[in-house]
């Protein structure tokens, strides 16, 4: 069952999922770029399969192309959402 | 160590699909048993697979209808967890000599026997990149890298599905997810039951076509632990023949 989705909860499983795919814990921010994570578009498919799994959102490859930040995935999901 | 999972098998309700889902569910897999028409057939491989003491889950489908992804995958998640194994075979022909070869004869053949593989398989990667496990094995042809006259979209198909195999495999070699071929020949199925014959067997080195369980073996060699270096790559199955 998708978990609720407030913007706190999005924020936190976005930045486990990047810890997951190897992000540093310390580095993540809202602010953060997905380059200087070392963040890379396989990652990022991950991301999307962790999002569509706890909030039932997909995120297909022309949503999220464009996106450099943490915080535009973060504000992306809670707009798909809501 | 092999994460809680299950196996799908496209068209397994004969032939050599029903070989691999037989197999799949004898080394512990789980294994939805995919059908479009033969419910008999799948009904028969499922009480095969029972009875011998595995699991089989009936999902029918026609994979080139839309969202035919979605109702296969959907149940076989619920009931079993992720498909961290999937055989993309079905596959049908239709053959003429490509100037008489009507629009629709292409499309069904390239629909199913490609991009059916393609939207299963994208289905399917997310959650094996999640669970750092997955195999996916596309069941080609020789023909395709071979030429054969009056199956020009066939071999279209079953080419463009080696080359899908290798492109995948290399995107997500790093989550331990292999993409795999293989490629039979002459083997003994409905399919290939009117082109069997005819002095072929006597252009097979090994003087006799293959059956089911030996391409269904080699698959089943794929997807184990063991086949975890091997990826992107097609695997012939042939007696010899285009060696």
């Amino acid at each position: 069952m998708p978990t609720q989705v407030t913007t706190n909860r999005v924020e936190q499983t976005i930045f486990d999922g990047l810890a997951e795919v190897g992000a540093e814990r310390e580095q993540l921010s809202r602010e953060a770029t997905f380059e200087a994570l070392d963040v890379d578009s396989l990652d990022l498919v991950e991301i999307a399969q962790i999002v569509e799994d706890e909030f039932g959102v997909e995120l297909e490859g022309d949503d999220v192309k464009d996106l450099k930040t943490v915080g535009e995935v973060i504000d992306l999901v809670v707009a798909r959402s809501s | 160590m092999v994460p809680e999972g299950c196996a799908l098998v496209t068209g397994a309700a004969g032939g050599i699909g029903a070989a691999i889902a037989r197999g799949l569910a004898a080394d512990g897999w789980p294994v939805g048993v995919n059908y479009r028409s033969d419910a008999e057939g799948a009904e028969r491989v499922a009480g095969e697979i029972e009875r011998d003491g595995g699991h089989a889950h009936l999902v029918a489908g026609d994979l080139r209808a839309e969202g035919a992804a979605e109702a296969l995958f959907d149940p076989l998640e619920e009931g079993f967890g992720p498909v961290l194994v999937l055989i993309n075979n079905a596959g049908v022909r239709a053959d003429g000599l490509s100037p008489q070869l009507g629009d629709e004869q292409w499309a069904q053949v390239i629909d199913t026997n490609l991009s059916a593989a393609f939207r299963t398989t994208r289905r399917a990667l997310g959650p094996m990149l999640r669970a750092r496990f997955g195999r996916v094995v596309n069941v080609a042809s020789i023909v395709g890298p071979r030429a054969n006259a009056g199956q020009s979209n066939y071999a279209a198909s079953k080419a463009g599905l080696i080359g899908f195999t290798r492109t995948v495999a290399v995107e997500v070699a790093r989550r331990g997810v292999t993409v795999n071929a293989v490629a039979p020949g002459f083997v003994e199925t409905r399919l290939t039951e009117d082109v069997v014959g005819n002095g072929i067997v006597d252009a097979i080195p090994a003087r006799r076509v293959g059956t089911p369980e030996e391409v269904a073996a080699c698959v089943r060699f794929l997807c184990s632990e063991g086949a975890a270096y091997v990826t992107g790559t097609t695997l012939t199955v042939d007696g010899g023949l285009s060696a």
